[in-house]
């Protein structure tokens, strides 16, 4: 499937000076990233000593128990919180460039579709804000309701949709600006096992006809691995990182690859990484 | 149509209170007319009758009382009574009066819906000032922290003061740089609508939540589209629960600021009423503006599901 947005996009991404001649340098990097809330019962450090590369094209899953930091360095990323030292950079910018160049589509837990809007009308919001030409708009929200198998639905309110489908709606919003990094914020955590399942292996194919750079917040072991090319496995007070996996899995996953070998063995190191972060409680 | 039932026994139940409230209220009066018709009362002096609980007089002279749901000038007219008043000011004035629509071709100025009329207006321009003033202090509230700080406690301290006492100083106040006629009426009952407004809206602005507003920010957006395309489409539920507040009470604002004025309107007409001693006609006009209230407000209820239905709400 022919993606011409996506590929301008990129194009001006590889044309930046900062890029390695490889094509390998991290859309999103972290340097000693730590970011410390002042509270009335004392300094909280939500991030301490947070080092990560995420490469173009990774999925990447964020790993961890409540208070770890996950969400917290998803929305550092985002620019939505700032980091009281270090350095965070997001396709070589600072993440509020970044977020000011729309570098990025984020979608949280919550589908927060506007109930006065159909799901056209809620793909289109972005797009609106953006400025973008309507016959623009019209065409980018048929082609990402069709990438994420909402196509029919564009004149429906949200509230005649499954939660399943709200989010789906709230994906191909994420996507219809044609960010190259899509960042997510467990955004299935609302749904049950069966429908997860399933948008689990819509978003694999989903990764893999989009290119994009995928940042996933998840409570989920078999959820992390299942998707991941790295798992990145967290741990609170201080929130920092344990372990960084390199998933050997192929990109091609059906969902059967769970009962693999390999897949228990990743599991297994994920679990083991949580627990080691525990022990110090 | 099941609670068709329970109404109409709260409405039973209220009739029946009031036609026993009537005798005993209007004893005096009735009893000095069973006296001059040649009835015997206990006791036989009216001096004495005068310092007598009500009650303890009714039941003494329980079979002298047949009178008391017919007088012509009660302290508290029967239902019936005020029914009669009403059809006699509305559509026997209208239809039959010499000075009703039929013959003069304008609404007579002693019938209710003339009145009504007058009031209606000055409740309706009462209403929109009120709620386009609510709203706009609403937005100003919202996005200014020193406009909440310097705005939001006068606006609650206005609403401490007695209407009936500001009212007659608006008036004189308004008619001394040279305005009068419909405009100070409305300003009264805008006085009294812009604050449900003011709170309601602020609420209704002020309910996107953390994640809404997060979700604005990585789309970059600025805080007017913020304004147009998040807080003002999340504020309309809000808005119609408080106007249905403010549009009562505009009507309210409407009939006490036509008392000092005294130039038609319920409100006259209530006042007339209390001059002449004509409860019937009091009454008569509370309903009028009970059932003209209830109008407004079924108005603005059939606004708002009208407004929810086309922003997609479930039909």
């Amino acid at each position: 499937m022919a993606l011409p947005h996506i590929m301008e996009r990129s194009a001006v991404t590889e044309a930046r000076p900062d890029r390695s001649p490889a094509g390998s340098a991290p859309v999103i990097s972290a340097t000693d990233l730590d970011l410390t809330f002042r509270t009335n019962d004392g300094p909280v450090h939500a991030l301490k000593g947070v080092n990560l590369a995420i490469g173009k094209g990774e999925f990447v899953s964020f790993i961890g128990p409540s208070g770890c930091g996950k969400t917290t360095f998803l929305r550092c990323v985002a620019g939505l919180e700032h980091p009281t030292g270090g350095t965070l950079t997001v396709n070589g910018m600072s993440p509020d460039e970044a977020r000011r160049a729309r570098a990025y589509g984020y979608v949280f837990q919550a589908a927060g579709l506007y109930p006065w809007r159909t799901i056209g009308g809620n793909i289109r919001l972005p797009l609106e804000i953006m400025g973008f030409p309507k016959a623009e708009q019209a065409e980018r929200t048929r082609r990402v309701l069709e990438l994420v198998d909402l196509a029919g639905f564009e004149k429906k309110y949200p509230w005649q949709l499954s939660g399943g489908m709200q989010q789906r709606a709230s994906i191909a919003r994420a996507l219809a600006f044609d960010a190259d990094i899509l960042l997510m914020d467990e955004p299935f955590g609302a749904l049950d096992e069966i429908v997860r399942d399933r948008l689990n292996e819509e978003l694999l194919r989903l990764w893999d006809r989009t290119g994009k750079t995928i940042g996933f917040v998840t409570h989920s072991i078999p959820e992390a691995v299942y998707l991941s090319t790295k798992i990145v496995v967290m741990s609170p007070r201080p929130g920092r990182i344990t372990d960084v996996i390199d998933s050997p899995l192929p990109r091609e996953r059906p969902l059967d690859i769970r009962d693999s070998r390999a897949f228990i063995e990743i599991a297994h190191r994920v679990r083991e990484g949580l627990r080691a972060g525990m022990v110090d409680d | 149509m099941r609670a068709l039932g329970p109404v109409l026994v709260v409405l039973l139940a209220l009739l029946a209170l009031w036609y026993a409230a009537v005798p005993v209220m209007n004893v005096q009066e009735t009893l000095t007319r069973a006296e001059r018709a040649g009835a015997v009362i206990e006791p036989a002096s009216a001096v004495e009758r005068r310092d007598m609980a009500s009650i303890g007089l009714a039941l003494r002279n329980a079979g002298q009382l047949g009178e008391a749901w017919s007088l012509e000038r009660p302290r508290l007219p029967a239902p019936h009574q005020i029914a009669a008043e009403i059809w006699a000011s509305t559509w026997d004035e209208e239809v039959n009066g010499r000075r009703g629509i039929v013959q003069s071709g304008s609404f007579s100025n002693r019938s209710l819906v003339y009145h009504a009329g007058i009031t209606l207006t000055a409740t309706a321009a009462g209403f929109a000032i009120g709620a386009v003033l609510g709203i706009l202090l609403a937005v100003g509230i919202v996005h200014s922290r020193v406009l909440d700080l310097s705005l939001m406690p006068w606006a609650i301290v206005s609403q401490t003061i007695p209407i009936v006492a500001l009212a007659p100083m608006i008036i004189v106040v308004l008619y001394s740089v040279g305005v009068q006629g419909l405009l100070p009426k409305a300003i009264i009952s805008a006085y009294l609508s812009f604050f449900p407004v003011v709170v309601g809206m602020v609420k209704g602005l002020r309910a996107p939540d953390a994640m809404q507003l997060d979700q604005m920010r990585t789309w970059n957006a600025s805080s007017a589209q913020v304004f147009w395309k998040l807080r003002l489409p999340a504020s309309v539920p809000y808005l119609f629960a408080s106007m249905k507040i403010a549009v009562a009470a505009s009507l309210v604002g409407a009939i006490v600021g036509e008392l000092p004025v005294q130039q038609g309107g319920l409100g006259a007409r209530m006042l007339a009423g209390s001059y002449y001693g004509q409860t019937a006609q009091i009454w008569a006009a509370l309903f009028a503006a009970a059932a003209l209230a209830a109008l407004l407000v079924w108005f603005v209820g059939w606004l708002e599901r009208r407004t929810l239905r086309a922003m997609g709400g479930p039909a």
